[in-house]
């Protein structure tokens, strides 16, 4: 089992859930973040006084999936999230060494 | 028949006090809004909490001894005519104080109605204080410091000018200030300059080298609601200060004074937001803001004798100033975190001398000597009583308290819990 986390743009969230949808994810954990990469931030101005948004928004994701899905997942998340402008975001994989269903007790791959 | 107009007279300019105090009342609720979207969302419950209490100690202390100290209304109010007092006889001594004052003579009304549209005034000038000493100020040293203000400092400097005492016994003053330029909003701003020297600044407001940081505020929409709420209370403020109704002449006068004061609103607002363009490159709504509310300061101590487009022009100099003034203070590593100071006081000194400009009475060394007399008597004694404040029970809230936010170490309550991330 794999557990992809992705940092995307806020806006694209509904493109990238509708992706995920479609492949057969049927959970995600969505948080709002804010982060930076080689994008960096911006100046804003407060009563004459400037000052460095360093950090911009952003949306993480958390899917835990079969690892048999991974590479539709990661193809899903990659297309949606993409503008092509520098800020699109990154994923990371991780592995799941397990995973529990908490209103069963079901667990492994049964519980995804 | 000449009664039944006097009874009219009577009436009306009674119920305009009534209602034109109702007004500036309402300012109560502008600087609430307004300082409540100025400040971060972890300072937001104190400052709403100094506003509505401040106000209550106002009026309460103002009943209590301010009032007498002004002018003469007797301690707990005992001077005024209650209810059970206004008997045939008062009624008819009415009527003679009327038939004195004839038809365009001084207003006759009822002195509840006066205690009550001069009550609001003092709620206002001390209201200036809590913006200024945001976010990092003992509730309760704030509070103690308007019962004294709201008793004894702003009463006193009452009296000198609009209930005509000597100041001391010593000299008389030949000050011209409508509705309070400089009584009101140079007093306001006078005690505020003295507690924030006396306080310091917020943590993390200028860095290292002097520059000021940006600590923006959690709620614009309220700090616009807040404006345009003083706006229209200034209404009742300037529009209140004609002292009567009842007559063609004096109802004119009423009229105009509407009119430039919103005139000079809306001069200072256009002048703020270009300047702060020009200046920044941004529209900066928050100077948009400063500058309405400079436009009408400057604008009070004489409302009603310019041209409509003069008061424009005196509100467009008020909302000039008061941009470079903000910047000043803050060079001068005051802070200020709402621009009291620069509104209310720097403005405030430039209305006691626009007055000059359309009043043919008023003198320049009449108006510097008030102004003079007012700054130096609020900023003494308010610096006085800071500093006894400050060493007895301490003014500023700890370090961590500041950090963590007033909310919590004085109230108790967060403002926003829901949106609150930290």
């Amino acid at each position: 089992m794999k557990l992809v986390t992705a940092i995307i743009k806020p806006f694209k969230l509904d493109d990238v859930r509708e992706a995920l949808s479609e492949i057969g994810v049927q959970g995600i954990t969505v948080t709002e973040v804010k982060g930076f990469g080689r994008q960096k931030g911006h100046t804003e101005l407060y009563r004459g006084a400037e000052y460095v948004v360093d950090f911009l928004p952003k949306v993480k994701l958390e899917i835990a999936i079969a690892a048999s899905l991974l590479d539709q997942t990661l193809e899903a998340i990659t297309k949606a999230a993409n503008t092509g402008k520098i800020g699109d975001g990154k994923i990371f994989v991780t592995d799941l060494s397990q995973i529990i269903r908490i209103r069963t007790g079901e667990t492994g791959e049964e519980a995804i | 028949m000449e009664n039944q107009i006097f009874e009219l007279q009577y009436a009306m300019d009674t119920f305009y006090f009534l209602v034109m105090g109702a007004f500036v009342m309402w300012m109560a609720a502008g600087f609430a809004m307004l300082e409540a979207g100025l400040v971060r969302s972890k300072n937001t419950t104190e400052i709403l909490t100094k506003n509505v209490a401040l106000y209550a100690i106002a009026c309460t202390m103002y009943l209590i001894v301010g009032y007498e100290l002004m002018y003469g209304g007797g301690i707990m109010l005992s001077g005024i005519t209650t209810v059970a007092e206004m008997d045939d006889a008062a009624i008819a001594q009415v009527l003679v104080d009327s038939a004195e004052e004839g038809f365009d003579g001084g207003a006759v009304y009822s002195g509840a109605s006066d205690f009550f549209f001069q009550v609001v005034f003092v709620a206002t000038a001390m209201s200036i204080v809590s913006g200024a000493v945001a976010e990092r100020m003992k509730l309760w040293a704030f509070l103690a410091f308007a019962v004294v203000m709201t008793a004894v400092i702003y009463p006193i400097e009452g009296g000198w000018t609009w209930g005509g005492n000597s100041v001391f016994g010593l000299f008389e003053l030949s000050y011209s200030d409508y509705a309070g330029s400089g009584i009101v909003h140079l007093a306001g701003a006078s005690a505020a300059l003295a507690g924030v020297l006396l306080l310091g600044p917020r943590k993390g407001k200028y860095s290292a080298t002097g520059a000021a940081q940006a600590i923006p505020g959690a709620n614009l929409p309220l700090a616009t609601l807040g404006t345009f709420i003083l706006w229209m209370g200034w209404f009742g403020f300037n529009g209140g200060s004609t002292l009567k109704l009842g007559g063609i002449g004096v109802a004119n006068e009423v009229a105009n004074v509407f009119l430039n004061t919103n005139a000079a609103a809306a001069g200072g607002l256009i002048a703020a937001l270009i300047v702060a363009q020009l200046k920044f490159g941004k529209a900066d709504l928050t100077m948009a803001l400063n500058g309405a509310l400079a436009g009408l300061v400057a604008i009070t101590a004489e409302p009603a004798d310019p041209s409509p487009l003069l008061a424009t022009i005196i509100g467009a100099i008020g909302g000039v100033i008061v941009v470079f003034s903000i910047l000043t203070i803050d060079k001068l590593k005051i802070d200020d975190p709402v621009g009291a100071i620069s509104v209310h006081g720097v403005v405030g000194i430039f209305g006691i001398f626009a007055v000059l400009l359309s009043d043919p009475d008023a003198t320049f060394m009449g108006q510097l000597i008030g102004m003079l007399t007012i700054f130096i008597w609020v900023f003494v004694t308010s610096l006085i009583v800071w500093f006894i404040l400050k060493t007895v029970i301490g003014i500023r809230v700890s370090e961590e308290e500041e950090i963590e936010g007033v909310d919590l170490s004085e109230c108790g309550m967060e403002a926003y819990p829901e949106f609150v991330s930290q």
